[in-house]
């Protein structure tokens, strides 16, 4: 790794401030980022960590019902503390191992965008807001294909603001080696219709599924997807742990299997 | 009763309490007063020619010691090869130049190309990045076929091609197994990959060179399963240091798993430097650096043909190997696939006619080398995985079929050069079905099928051979080396005494089943007892530890030096006692006369022997401390059976291994416990080899799985409760101790189930696949099923 210098705001004025200069990177619980640096892929000469900063901590309810949680908020603690919204809680539970979700924050995944990572899925289907030191920003237009967010240089996410569906769950099928998803899907059921976000599966990153997000709307039963056939092949992710047409099979399949766990 | 001392007990290893507070001294925590650091500059290409190097802007950085190439070498022997294979024509292999660093061209990912020392490891990291190397890329070979194709690009421009060697076994057996198999009433044949692995013991290694400018001697500390072996290899061929002038020390070791017994470059590189530079130079490698330097495992092509007759008895065997040697050969790489493999191809059957053909090639990709159980579980996943196809084409048992061609007399010559000297295999078999409970599987298999589950259950038997090895017939097979023991008693005044064994620990527990050894020979308590390992200067010369070897002969040079210890202190007990030497008896650590009450302490003579006051000093030398070598009439033969459950999830082809059940024949057993966690390991890294890990290159020769993002190990969590069981015990009959040896065991044994297993569950969905190469991953499995 090479030097850097560490600076820990205490508020999210001085967080931005910090990062206006275009050396400093954020850095949030460090669980990307650091790993990226010791294999000097990445280099920063200041890294701004947000984790001083305790505007950004924390889980709570808006008037409107929404779990809102800090930009800083550890999975750990969404996995502990997220009750109102337990498909999410339990998303959170299931990232990495303990020493991960014990750093790891939803601010770095979402600003991170990784291809495979689990809680864009959970933001895109439940069609959370996400929130910035700038503005308020829709999951629809936050994910802008693999490791691209709709973020600008130096803006942070300071909360995310999730609507609690009906029903939801999240159904992770792991990649053997880093325990990311291989393929990982979240169904969230609204008054309104499903959404169906999936993760791990195409090199685009997180994407709804609109075709299975219209049947299930129709009928929510895991009869709905099965009729729907495969994704194409030739759109998925192809690697050592599996090729595109296993993807697609498993889209469906862990499409159906969220929609029966749903609760 | 189970005992609570001696041979059979399991006291708690005594090494344990160091290894698990903290207080463990490995290589990386020896830290030599104004020690440099190194840092290796590694190739990003598999292939290609190094046009120019420019080191100027790395040796300009502040810190910087001194920057290192090839030309720093001129007049420096390369890495030598332990084992020569002779071919089919009676040539030897082809053997290339390993140098230190790479000369003229670079030949894998991760090929050393420079190395820079100096003040601390992230200056010379950084230096590294300074350097200016012009390599113009060539194309690389990955696949060995396409390696030995005509006009494939060579990897080493001096050979003839990239074949290393065409061997042939039994050779004049060939025409005699083809008409076997030519008139056989079945023959089954499969083909298959025995897929490349990274050993990834817990710590990488480490490699600390010193030098001693008083008396011109050099010293090397390395995480070494054999430190003898590195100080006359590394002495006598690379550096051209006498071993008097040479001390090689392999403090605590964190694992090897086979990938710690070789000689590597970077060991000489430190030797070397710290030499030249007067001070000491110390490397750590980090985990992305071992997955591509560290000598693989496996990574065999074969396909085999089993012929059988009409009463479905096994008549001949024929196989064709490609192994992949790497890059270049690591230590024992050409023995791996050949005798260590070949010889084991009878199993635990008494087919008259076996032929081998091992055709071993080099590819731009890391050297493979010995890795737990090193050719033997090749040898022994291509016969279970044959005999339980032909078992399902022919339609019968795949137990009734294995016991069928059992070997029953022993000793048994077989047709590959081994004579086993016993064993057991109904026994072992009997007990794994007793383990089991067969008769239930039906039962259990409808209701995981209510689940919507597949369910397997794969069985399959195995022989190994340990002990390596006779000296006068492994020299005779190629071996550069003698594969004896040693081991030096030295018995204080006081009683205590320190065992020191040329054999070495890497986390086998060495130092607490050896003390139980001697204890129980004498009679003494273990506490009374050291064991000391890993360090040149204080042990004879040994050969190490691999090839589950160190119980059945440095424990049996143990045994040797306690007996002449013991015969030496009956002497003395029997001058101070006034009685014949023949009637004194060693017994719970007291020495009787027979027919009387006198009696003396064992730390009576052991005092007597340097406190030589009343003492046959005419007779007898004073002190007592004896050596004894030990070198083996044969190998031994542990064997066994094993079995699992697995279950598959046909919608996503994800396995789960439900229950593994190993009864082995391991011979005696000094400490039940850790032979027990022996096994639980070698299943763990089967289980792991057969359904996750996997090293994989792309066709440009880059390392996919280059870091644990890629490369699965196996977890706690993957692996069920594992029951084992050792009671089948055909007791060797060369050795004194009566061992085999068990700490391969797992990893031979265990694939083949696994893949039975699988392939049992996907035939019970309707799914008749031949065969599913290993790791059966998720999305292999589901392909499999798709037809
Ligand atoms: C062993 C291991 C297993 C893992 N398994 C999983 C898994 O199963 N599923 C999964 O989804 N992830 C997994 N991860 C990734 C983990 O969830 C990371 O925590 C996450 O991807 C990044 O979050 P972080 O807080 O650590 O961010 P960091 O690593 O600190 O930062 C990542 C990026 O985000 C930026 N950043 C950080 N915080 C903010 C912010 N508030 N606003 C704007 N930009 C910000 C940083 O500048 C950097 O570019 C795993 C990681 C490891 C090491």
């Amino acid at each position: 790794m090479h030097s850097f210098e560490l600076v820990k705001p205490a508020t999210i004025q001085d967080a931005v401030a910090a990062l206006k200069s275009d050396e400093a990177q954020a850095l949030g619980g460090g669980q990307t980022l650091l790993p990226t640096m010791k294999a000097r892929l990445a280099q920063a000469e200041q890294l701004v960590a947000l984790s001083g900063v305790a505007e950004m901590h924390g889980i709570c309810v808006d008037d409107d019902g929404r779990i809102c949680i800090g930009g800083a908020t550890t999975h750990a603690t969404v996995a502990r503390e997220a009750s109102g919204y337990p498909a999410l809680a339990s998303l959170a539970g299931r990232i990495g191992d303990p020493a991960v979700r014990n750093r790891g924050t939803i601010g770095g995944s979402l600003a991170n965008n990784d291809p495979s990572a689990c809680y864009p899925a959970g933001v895109l289907a439940s069609n959370a807001t996400v929130v910035t030191n700038a503005r308020e920003i829709d999951a629809d237009d936050f994910f802008q294909g693999m490791f691209e967010t709709a973020l600008d240089e130096g803006e942070i996410i300071t909360e995310v603001k999730f609507p609690v569906p009906e029903k939801a769950a999240y159904e992770k099928f792991l990649q053997p080696a880093s325990r990311f998803p291989l393929v990982a899907v979240f169904v969230a059921k609204f008054s309104d219709g499903v959404r169906v976000a999936v993760t791990g599966a195409s090199g685009d990153g997180v994407f709804r599924w609109s075709e299975a997000e219209a049947a299930l709307s129709a009928n929510f039963s895991p009869d709905a997807v099965k009729g729907l056939g495969d994704l194409d092949a030739d759109d998925m992710i192809s690697d050592l742990h599996g090729d595109g047409a296993y993807r697609a099979h498993l889209v469906s399949v862990m499409t159906a299997r969220a929609v029966k766990a749903a609760v | 009763m189970p005992k609570d001392t001696g041979i059979g007990a399991s006291p708690k290893r005594r090494e344990d309490v160091r290894f698990l507070t903290g207080k463990g001294r490995y290589t990386d925590d020896i830290n030599v007063a104004g020690q440099a650091h190194v840092v290796f500059l590694r190739s990003d290409v598999a292939h290609g020619r190094i046009k120019s190097i420019d080191t100027s802007a790395a040796e300009a950085i502040d810190g910087v010691v001194r920057v290192f190439t090839a030309k720093d070498f001129e007049g420096v022997g390369g890495i030598p090869c332990g084992w020569q294979i002779t071919d089919r024509q009676g040539n030897p292999m082809q053997e290339p130049k390993h140098p230190i660093l790479a000369e003229g061209k670079v030949r894998h990912v991760g090929d050393p190309i420079a190395a820079v020392v100096a003040e601390s490891a992230s200056i010379a990291r950084l230096a590294c990045e300074a350097i200016e190397v012009d390599i113009e890329a060539l194309p690389a070979v990955v696949d060995m076929k396409a390696a030995l194709s005509d006009g494939a690009p060579k990897v080493h421009d001096d050979l003839t091609s990239n074949l290393c060697y065409d061997w042939g076994f039994v050779e004049e057996n060939r025409d005699a197994v083809a008409e076997a198999i030519n008139s056989a009433a079945h023959v089954t044949t499969l083909e298959l990959v025995n897929n490349r692995l990274v050993a990834n013991p817990m710590e990488p290694r480490v490699a600390v060179g010193d030098f001693a400018a008083h008396d011109q001697s050099s010293t090397l500390y390395t995480t070494s399963q054999n430190p003898h072996v590195i100080r006359l290899l590394m002495g006598a061929f690379v550096l051209g240091i006498p071993e008097h002038k040479l001390r090689v020390v392999a403090p605590d070791v964190g694992g090897g798993f086979g990938t710690k017994i070789f000689h590597y470059a970077e060991e000489a590189f430190c030797t070397f430097a710290a030499k030249q530079l007067e001070r000491a130079v110390k490397w750590t490698c980090t985990r992305s650096e071992a997955f591509m330097s560290d000598a693989h495992g496996r990574d065999h092509v074969t396909k085999i043909e089993l012929a059988l007759d009409a009463d479905n008895n096994f008549t001949a065997i024929r196989t064709e190997t490609y192994a992949n040697m790497g890059a270049y050969l690591s230590t024992f790489a050409p023995s791996v696939p050949t005798w260590l493999h070949g010889t084991l191809m009878a199993g635990n059957y008494k087919t008259p006619l076996v032929y081998v053909n091992v055709k071993a090639v080099f590819t731009n990709t890391v050297p493979v080398d010995a890795y737990r159980g090193a050719g033997r579980p090749e040898a022994t996943f291509q016969l279970e995985r044959v005999i339980d196809k032909a078992a399902r084409e022919l339609g019968v048992d795949p137990v009734d079929l294995r016991r069928q061609n059992f070997i029953r007399e022993f000793p048994y010559q077989t047709p590959v050069a081994v004579e086993y000297d016993t064993g057991d295999y109904d026994a072992t078999m009997d007990k794994l079905l007793s383990m089991i409970d067969r008769d239930g599987f039906a039962a259990r298999r409808k209701e995981s099928e209510s689940r919507g589950k597949l369910r397997g259950l794969g069985i399959n038997c195995y022989i190994e051979a340990c002990g390596i090895a006779p000296s006068n017939l492994v020299g005779q097979l190629g071996a550069r080396a003698g594969l004896y023991e040693s081991a030096t008693v030295r018995v204080n005044a006081t009683g205590g005494l320190v065992v020191m064994t040329g054999s070495h620990s890497h986390g086998q527990g060495h130092e607490t089943s050896f003390a139980q050894v001697v204890a129980d020979m004498i009679g003494i308590n273990e506490d009374q007892i050291e064991i000391v390992h890993g360090d040149t200067a204080n042990t004879p010369m040994g050969m190490g530890t691999y090839g589950s070897r160190s119980l059945a002969v440095g424990g049996s040079a143990m045994v040797r030096a306690t007996e002449k210890i013991i015969a030496k202190a009956k002497k003395i007990a029997a001058h101070i006692m006034e009685a014949a030497e023949g009637d004194i008896e060693l017994k719970e650590g007291r020495f009787t006369v027979a027919g009387t009450d006198k009696s003396l302490a064992w730390g009576d003579v052991t005092l007597a022997a340097y406190v030589p006051h009343n003492y046959p000093l005419t007779d007898l030398e004073p002190g007592l401390e004896e050596t004894a070598f030990y070198d083996p009439n044969n190998f031994t033969y542990p064997a066994g059976a094993y079995a699992c459950e697995v279950e598959v999830d046909p919608e996503t082809g994800q396995v789960q291994v439900l229950s593994f059940a190993a009864a082995d024949d391991f011979g005696n057993v000094v400490n039940p416990m850790i032979v027990e966690g022996q096994v639980h390991g070698g299943l763990a890294q089967g289980i792991g080899q057969a359904l996750l890990e996997n090293c994989a290159y792309d066709e440009n020769g880059q390392l996919l799985s280059a870091s644990y993002m890629d490369y699965a190990m196996p977890r706690a969590g993957d692996l069920p409760m594992f029951q084992v069981d050792h009671s089948c015990a055909t007791p060797c009959t060369h050795n004194p101790l009566g061992v085999k040896g068990c700490g391969e065991a797992g990893a031979i044994g265990s694939p083949p189930a696994i893949v039975n297993g699988v392939l049992d569950a996907l035939a019970s969905g309707g799914h008749n696949v031949g065969h599913i190469n290993m790791p059966l991953t998720p999305a292999r499995v589901w392909a499999a099923m798709q037809g």
